[in-house]
């Protein structure tokens, strides 16, 4: 199954958790937030929120802004 | 001593974190602008970076409110999606909203703005719309519960200064209840004190400082021009007068003839 981080496709062997995919993709807990398919994921529910084939995941982290 | 939203503020000067030739004089210039309130955003974050956070130390560093934004958000699902990140990420519920309707002018979509203002507030958001200098539209956000309104003075990162006097003496006449904050257009500090004359409560920039030779100088430029502006505004400046009136008295004055 193929899902999109950031707009980058990675393949998935299996539904994954989005607490697994922030551990692997190197997201420190507190230092990033998930929208999942477009909706807003706290971080409470990372555990529980699975990832299917097509879905869309965006890691975002802080920056500057005007 | 002023208040936005729940906050008791000294300075009325918003200030933006972008374009900075450095993160050094991103920080000089802040310290410099005496601000209190600086602008955030969010970007995907990079694989394996761990999140931007220097940058976030830094900004936590400096004891400021943060205004995160939606910037380069198009629709109301995203502006959504995005509002509720920085929440938790910023861990504030201050969001500037931008939803932008025009891509060369970046103006915002007014239409959109209105109804993802009230969907924020519903969700528990202290709303601070970016918007254009439109009266009813300003009158719409505060019916929402707006109690702050972001008015552009002209298009973000223009320059061009206050470009519709008429529309925004207007505004500040017509909602003088709602804290009214110039957003976006500023160039010099001279359109910031204009801005505070007219009795705008605030003024939020970035480019204007950062896009200067000397950031830092032209921060604690902005800082006075805001002081005085504010200051004029509270001492009650003159009416202009279509003729001449002798400001020396004519009583008295040496070789002073009764003219007919």
């Amino acid at each position: 199954m193929t899902i999109l981080i950031n707009d980058k496709p990675h393949e998935l062997d299996e539904p994954c958790s989005v607490a697994i995919l922030l551990e692997r993709h190197g997201a420190r807990a507190g230092s990033v937030a998930v929208a999942h398919n477009e909706q807003f994921v706290s971080r409470a529910n990372y555990a529980t929120t699975i990832m299917q084939d097509g879905d869309t995941l965006e890691i975002v982290a802080p920056m500057q802004g005007g | 001593m002023w208040t936005l939203a729940d906050a008791t503020l000294q300075s009325r000067f918003l200030i933006g974190t972008a374009l900075y030739p450095s993160p050094e004089s991103m920080r000089q210039a802040i310290q410099a602008s005496g601000s209190e309130v600086v602008t955030v955003s969010l970007r995907r974050q990079q694989a394996g970076s761990g999140g931007g956070n220097d940058f976030w130390e830094l900004i936590r560093s400096l004891n400021v409110h943060v205004l995160p934004n939606t910037a380069g958000c198009h629709t109301i699902k995203e502006v959504m999606a995005t509002a509720h990140m920085a929440r938790e990420l910023f861990d504030t519920n201050w969001i500037k909203v931008e939803i932008i309707g025009d891509e060369y002018t970046l103006q915002p979509d007014t239409a959109q703005l209105l109804a993802v203002t009230e969907s924020l507030i519903r969700d528990g958001f202290e709303v601070f719309p970016y918007t254009t200098d439109d009266l009813v539209v300003a009158q719409r956000l505060a019916d929402l519960g707006c109690r702050i309104v972001m008015p552009w003075a002209s298009p973000i990162g223009s320059g061009q200064g206050l470009l519709n006097l008429y529309a925004l003496e207007t505004m500040r006449a017509r909602l003088p209840q709602t804290t009214l904050i110039i957003d976006a257009g500023i160039g010099k500090p001279s359109d910031a004190t204009r801005a505070l004359e007219l009795g705008f409560d605030g003024v939020l920039l970035n480019s204007a400082v950062a896009l200067a030779r000397d950031p830092v100088g032209m921060a604690s430029a902005f800082r006075y021009a805001l002081n005085a502006g504010r200051a004029a505004y509270e001492a009650g400046v003159m009416q202009p007068r279509n003729m001449a009136q002798p400001s020396t008295p004519t009583l008295g004055t040496p070789f002073w003839v009764q003219s007919n």
